[in-house]
Formats: C-alpha cells, sequence, structure tokens
C-alpha cells in the first residue's frame, strides 16, 4: 500500500505533504514514499522544523491519493462539517 | 463582576512575558517539540488535526461586554472568524499561528484574559451556576468563592505538577446547574444550623474513562476555612495520586481505592495541620472579593408585566428565559444550537452582538454554561423583547434550552487528535429531524443529549438522558449508545443500552428512544429521564434493538 509523508508546520500549524522536493498544502501533490520516506522521517524529527511527521497508508493513484484512515481524510479535506474550510483538493464526501 | 488588582495583573503579565519567551526560542530552534509542548500546554495551546488550538479561561464562565468584544478581536484577527464555547465554560480558538502567539496573548491581557492553566496537570478553569447572583434559589453568590478558588489555584507552586488534571466547580442553591457531583471538587454552599455559611464537599467525581459520582468528603466547612481544607484534599491528592498510569491517576481513582473514609481520615488529618497556619484568606479579602460581586443597580420602577402577544417570543421566553430573584428581571439564555449549527460555535459577528446586548441590557455581564449556551443573567422585563427582536435578527434566538435540539457535543474527529469519530455530525442530524417543529420538541419535553468523540468525555456522554459515545471500530467511526445519565442534583451515570451503531444508525436509534418515550410515559410531565429510571432499560432496548 502506497504511503504518503504528512505533518505540521511548526509556525502556522498549517497540514502539509511533502511533495518531493517541498511541501505542500494539499493532498493532490503529495508523492508516495518507499523506504526513503522512513530515513526522511528521521531527518525531520531531528529537524524540529516540522510537527509530528509521519507516513500514512494511501489509496488510489498519484495526484488523488485518499488516506485509508477516518482520521488523516479529516485532515486532508478539513472540518466535515465547514465546507466553507475545506482544503479543496480532497472533498470532504471521502469522509 | 471582578475587576484585577494590581497583583493579578501583575501575575498575568510576567506569565504572558515568560511564555512569549518560550514560543521565541522555540521559533528560533532553541529549544525541542519535547521541551515546548508541557510549557505551551501549561498556556492553553494544543496542536490539533488542522492547527494549533487556543483554549481561553473564562473564570466561572463570567465575562464583560469588553472581554467579549475582545474575543470576536481574536476570532477576527488570529483564527477563521468563530470562536467555540466549551464544556468547561470556555472558549476555544481552532486555527492559531504560533508566530501570532505573543500579540494574541498581548491582546488578552489587555482585558484581564489568558489562557494559562487551561490544559495540562493542574487545576483548571473554577466552574459554577451561570445563573450566580441571579437565581431565586440560591443561597447567596457562588463566584466571590469560586475567585478566591481562582486566585488560591493560579500558579500556585505545589500544585503545578499534579498526578493528573483537576477540575473544581461551586454552586450556591440545592438546584446543580454546574455537575458538581462528576467533578473532583464540587463545592455546594449551605448553611448549617447555626445559620453559617459553608459548603458541602464533594469529592473524587469525573467523567472520562472511569465515570463516577463524587462522594462527600465533608459535610460542612465553614467558608472563612474552605480553601485550606481544598489545600488539604489536593495535598493528599498530590502525594498518593498514582503518577504510574495516566489512566488511574484521577483523584477518583485515589477515592476509590482508599475508600471514602480513609480518604476522608487522611485529609482530615492533613487539614489538622493545615489550618492554623493561616492558609485561609482574611475576612477584608472575602468582603473586598464579595463587594465586587454585589448586585447590579437596578431599576426599582421595573415591572413584572410582558407582552406576550408575538407568539415566537412568547415560545422563546416560555423556554429560555428564567425567573430572577428581583422583581420586573428576568434571565435569559441565549442558545448557540441554531438548526444546522455546530453546538457552541459563534462568530466573531454574533460575539459582537451579544457584547453589545449585554451592555446595553444586561449590566454588562455574559455568563458561559457548561451547555455551550450565553446567558444574560439580569435584563429587565421590558427590555425581553427587544433582545429577542436583536438576538433573532443574529440567529442567537433559538428557543430550545433543555430541548431535543440543544445538545451538548465536543469537537470529535472534525478537529480534535484524541477523537475516535466524529460527534458534531451525529448531533446535527439527530438535531434536523426536531429543528423545525418547536412545538414537538417543547412536547417531548427536557432531553439531554450529550456527545463525545471519544473515550474522555468531553461531550459529557456519561452525564446524558441519551448519552452517545463515538468509537473506533476497526477503523471505522462507530457509536455507542447509553441511557440515563444526569449532571444535576439527581446524578447519575449513563449506561451501555447495546451493540455500537454505525452514523445513520445512531441517529435512528436515537429517533426510535424518543418514540416508544412518548408512547410509555406515564404523563405528559413525565421526562425521558424520569420514564427510564421508571422502567428501566429493557423496553427502550427492545425499541432500538428488537
Amino acid at each position: 500500500m502506497p504511503r504518503i509523508l504528512t505533518g505540521n508546520r511548526l509556525e502556522t500549524g498549517d497540514v502539509l505533504w511533502w511533495n518531493g522536493s517541498d511541501w505542500s498544502t494539499q493532498i493532490k501533490d503529495a508523492v508516495a514514499l518507499g523506504e526513503e520516506g522512513d530515513a526522511l522521517v528521521a531527518r525531520l524529527v531531528a529537524e524540529e522544523r516540522i510537527n509530528d511527521p509521519v507516513l500514512v497508508d494511501v489509496t488510489g493513484e498519484p495526484g488523488a491519493y485518499v488516506p485509508t484512515t477516518t482520521r488523516e481524510r479529516v485532515r486532508a479535506s478539513g472540518p466535515s462539517v465547514r465546507a466553507d474550510l475545506a482544503r479543496g483538493s480532497l472533498s470532504t464526501e471521502v469522509i | 463582576m471582578y475587576r484585577y488588582d494590581q497583583y493579578d495583573q501583575a501575575i498575568v503579565d510576567a506569565r504572558v512575558a515568560e511564555f512569549k519567551e518560550q514560543v521565541g526560542r522555540r521559533l528560533r530552534n532553541e529549544i525541542t517539540e519535547d521541551q515546548f509542548k508541557p510549557l505551551r500546554l501549561m498556556n492553553g495551546l494544543y496542536l490539533q488535526l488542522h492547527a494549533y488550538m487556543l483554549r481561553v479561561a473564562i473564570p466561572y464562565g463570567t465575562l464583560s461586554g469588553t472581554q467579549m468584544r475582545m474575543l470576536a478581536h481574536i476570532a477576527r484577527k488570529y483564527d477563521r472568524d468563530y470562536g467555540h464555547f466549551t464544556t468547561r465554560q470556555n472558549i476555544q480558538y481552532n486555527w492559531i499561528k504560533l508566530e501570532q502567539f505573543s500579540d494574541l496573548l498581548d491582546d488578552l491581557s489587555k482585558v484581564e484574559m489568558h489562557a494559562f492553566q487551561t490544559s495540562g496537570n493542574c487545576i483548571r478553569n473554577i466552574s459554577s451556576d451561570q445563573f450566580a447572583g441571579a437565581a431565586a434559589d440560591e443561597l447567596a453568590d457562588p463566584r466571590p468563592y469560586a475567585e478566591l478558588l481562582r486566585q488560591w489555584s493560579t500558579l500556585h507552586p505545589e500544585f503545578s505538577f499534579l498526578p493528573r488534571k483537576f477540575k473544581i466547580a461551586v454552586i450556591a442553591s440545592d438546584t446543580d446547574r454546574a455537575a458538581i457531583q462528576l467533578h473532583d471538587i464540587g463545592l455546594q454552599l449551605r448553611k448549617n444550623d447555626a445559620g453559617d455559611l459553608g459548603f458541602r464537599v464533594y469529592v473524587g467525581g469525573g467523567m472520562g474513562r472511569t465515570p463516577i459520582i463524587g462522594k462527600i468528603v465533608r459535610d460542612f466547612i465553614p467558608v472563612g476555612q474552605f480553601l485550606s481544607y481544598s489545600e488539604g484534599i489536593l495535598r493528599v491528592y498530590n502525594r498518593y495520586g498514582r503518577r504510574d498510569n495516566i489512566y488511574k491517576a484521577r483523584i477518583k481513582i485515589l477515592v476509590t481505592e482508599l475508600g471514602i473514609e480513609e480518604f476522608t481520615r487522611q485529609v482530615e488529618a492533613e487539614w489538622a495541620q493545615l489550618e492554623p497556619l493561616g492558609l485561609d484568606a482574611p475576612q477584608a479579602e472575602y468582603d473586598r472579593i464579595i463587594a465586587q460581586f454585589s448586585d447590579p443597580e437596578y431599576d426599582l420602577t421595573a415591572t413584572d408585566t410582558l407582552d406576550l402577544s408575538d407568539p415566537d417570543f412568547a415560545m422563546w421566553v416560555a423556554q429560555n428565559v428564567h425567573a430572577h430573584k428581583q422583581p420586573g428581571y428576568a434571565i435569559a439564555t441565549i442558545s448557540l444550537k441554531p438548526k444546522r449549527g455546530i453546538p457552541g460555535d459563534a462568530s466573531s459577528a454574533q460575539i459582537d452582538v451579544i457584547a453589545d446586548l449585554a451592555e446595553k441590557y444586561a449590566h454588562d455581564e455574559i455568563r458561559v454554561t457548561h451547555s455551550q449556551n450565553l446567558v444574560l443573567a439580569h435584563v429587565r422585563k421590558a427590555d425581553l423583547y427587544a433582545l429577542w427582536q436583536a438576538l433573532d435578527a443574529a440567529d442567537l434566538a433559538t428557543p430550545n434550552l433543555d430541548l431535543v435540539t440543544d445538545i451538548i457535543v465536543c469537537p470529535g474527529m472534525d478537529y480534535c487528535t484524541l477523537a475516535n469519530a466524529r460527534s458534531i455530525p451525529i448531533a446535527q442530524n439527530i438535531a434536523a429531524k426536531f429543528e423545525n417543529n418547536v412545538a414537538e420538541q417543547r412536547d417531548i419535553g427536557e432531553l439531554k443529549i450529550k456527545v463525545s468523540g471519544c473515550i474522555n468525555g468531553c461531550g459529557h456522554h456519561h452525564a446524558g438522558h441519551i448519552g452517545i459515545l463515538g468509537v473506533d471500530k476497526k477503523g471505522e467511526e462507530a457509536y455507542q449508545l447509553l441511557l440515563g445519565g444526569s449532571g444535576a442534583e439527581d446524578a447519575s451515570l449513563a449506561k451501555i443500552l447495546g451493540p455500537g451503531l454505525d452514523e445513520n444508525g445512531i441517529v435512528a436509534a436515537v429517533d426510535k428512544l424518543i418514540a416508544f418515550y412518548r408512547t410509555a410515559r406515564s404523563a405528559p410531565e413525565e421526562r425521558f429521564l424520569d420514564t427510564y429510571r421508571r422502567l428501566g432499560p429493557a423496553p427502550f432496548k427492545e425499541a432500538v434493538y428488537g
């Protein structure tokens, strides 16, 4: 099962996904990571600039990954009860 | 209401300066997140699913119009234009940025507010009766005593690293509107046979993973000694509370494991050592604080006449307005449970409206209730209609207090990192079945539904006439159904009725419970809770699962 990397930006708390070279606030930009993902997490933990970096399981294709857990789907889409605060690239319908 | 003196303000200013420095050190990477996390939590700052969440303390739920307006400013400037009033009479903001946090704290401190001790293993915000100072059935205003507790517990060096969080509530009437028996310490003001004021002291109550109703540790402690007695309780807990297991660290576990008799013996022995040390406030300090909670200058010509010819206004008065101790006055509750709303949420514009109305009609006071509503406690009856019109224009006049659509709900998995399931959509879907028919809601009568998204129970599900608990079932959201709880003076703990249900199933189950109750009640006046207590769970279980 593909895994993508997520975390929260220290300065703002924003939810982020790793796009292969930088962070994005949209899950559609996320790239699947293999074993290099674990090394990346270890590096990020040591750098202390991204809070709670973690690899999460997803289904789907590049550009349309959907986390397998409800919790991560909520993080990706925004609160299901506030459509006006949705993040855009993943519909709250998937929650 | 209480105003800070120079000591209060100096304490807040010093703590804000200290935390601003700590925030700066974290942003400069001079301290790690592991080092910073306990510091930010002690200052009310969490990291939730979408962003940082800030919980601002509202002591005993009382605010001035100026403070309320600052809360709107915080929502507008630092958040996404809304706030969420909580079951601990506080307010939370869901989209805070750490890099703006220092400016936010400065703004709060300008109106005698802060966020410390709204998280962490310390004494949390002291809660009280939202009708304090206005209720006809109280012995005295309980808030001066809550204020003394606030001052005593604020940055108390001995109690800043307790085994676990600690919650205290204070009331002054036989009607319990603050759920005191479900607190670590619950204090009820009463008189002894000699007519002296003192407190009945409950200890070891709580909800969460191990719900327990508090036990009486002392039936009467004179008001002049209640602080040292509280210190005695905290000392026993701080010394013997379990620090080896987070799930057994609350005082309720210590009281249960020792037994109330042994726990009482230890507290009394501790207090015997403490009381002679002069820890209690001198009478002059009691007098100073009590004077700040004196009655507002009532209009002595105010009449009880009320024109109820507008049926919508009459409905609101019947449901959301309570008797006041002063002739010609009333207590008005502002529902934060509008149609399709999120319980407890208010926009910055609504918060500003309420601040304006409090200043215009309610002697500049607002109360937050543990049911996530707001109260204007001193309103002339002659002003009620104008107040209602202004509230209605701001979608703040829903006439549903204590009815089926007045649901307590935690943020759940829509916001909270601890949650196992979403709770807000469950409340919304239950309410949707009834919210267009107030007459039907009133026919169902008092029904307290409480929804939590995890076992920690921020939605008070164990105190619900109908309680709903979100759980994780193999990666899917599921919901347990509980019946028979009460946080009032007839406190009881809700019990699980049967197997868990999915999102649609739990909403349908509540519908079935209500339908059964309406056929089974002995009279229209018999509440859902009383029907349940009379019949027991079996017929309700049959109605849902049969």
